[in-house]
């Protein structure tokens, strides 16, 4: 049972302009409040709970940093889910060499009996292999099926472009899994 | 890439890295505060400078003190 739950109140424009002045108090009522919403939006980018955690503090410790930047009359949530999704975006730049996917996947909550672990294990390596922008965006859309309006406020794009992105990435995918000799046009 | 193939990828995909969204570990499982202040606090310490770094400092400021003409050599080595 989560001790957590996600925020459904907007931060008052007072707290905010508090927090825009330095003050630690603000800045703790806005951790408290945001820090699950945070961790949800992070945790579904980079799939590992551990790393969502640190990337939860780091991504606050660079709102606490950037305090002063901070447009009070604009929506706290979108600015804290962009600097997240830096965040995040940084971590998979940085962590994708060094990291190697378990051979026991999560199974999917309805298991499909058309496609193999093999192959399951395949597609998921090819996708842990795409560059971490493509790979961002197409988590969001197609697997957490988040809207392309949400994800480009998150990314700092257009809608356009992320359409784009996830185009590419299933591009490349294709393009990787023909190299192993799969061929995602064929029945298998 | 026709359609058929990008819908089929997209199928290979979600059922091999099924949504967090569906599982419990979407959800924060404990308060994060008390490590948000732990970070604050190793950041807000000064950083610690070895003393040789200050005396380096001191003789290369000692050294232009007694020969300002060294200035400009020294800035073209930088």
């Amino acid at each position: 049972m989560p001790v957590l739950e996600q925020p459904s109140l907007s931060a008052p424009r007072e707290m905010l302009r508090q927090f825009c002045r330095g003050d630690l108090d603000a800045f703790e009522a806005l951790f408290r409040q945001h820090q699950g919403a945070v961790y949800g939006w992070i945790v579904r980018i980079v799939r590992d709970p551990a790393a969502a955690e640190d990337l939860t503090i780091e991504t606050f410790w660079r709102i606490h940093r950037a305090h002063a930047r901070f447009d009070p009359e604009r929506s706290f949530e979108a600015w804290a889910r962009r600097i997240a999704t830096n965040a995040a975006l940084d971590h998979l730049r940085t962590a994708r060499h060094h990291t190697e996917l378990p051979d026991n996947l999560a199974s999917p909550s309805v298991p499909d009996h058309d496609i193999s672990d093999d192959l399951r294990r395949k597609t998921a390596r090819a996708f842990q292999r795409l560059p971490a922008k493509l790979q961002v965006a197409a988590t969001l859309a197609l697997i957490e099926e988040q809207p392309y309006r949400e994800i480009a406020e998150a990314l700092g794009v257009s809608i356009g472009a992320v359409k784009l992105r996830v185009f590419r990435a299933l591009r490349l995918l294709r393009k990787e899994l023909l190299r192993q000799g799969i061929q995602p046009g064929i029945e298998l | 890439m026709n359609e058929h193939e990008q819908k089929r990828i997209e199928q290979w995909l979600k059922h091999s890295l099924p949504p967090v969204g569906e599982q419990t570990g979407v959800k924060l499982q404990r308060d994060l505060w008390p490590a948000m202040l732990k970070r604050m606090d190793g950041n807000a310490r000064p950083i610690a400078v070895p003393w040789f770094d200050w005396a380096l400092l001191a003789s290369v400021a000692a050294w232009l003190a007694f020969f300002p003409g060294a200035i400009p050599v020294l800035l073209y080595h930088l």
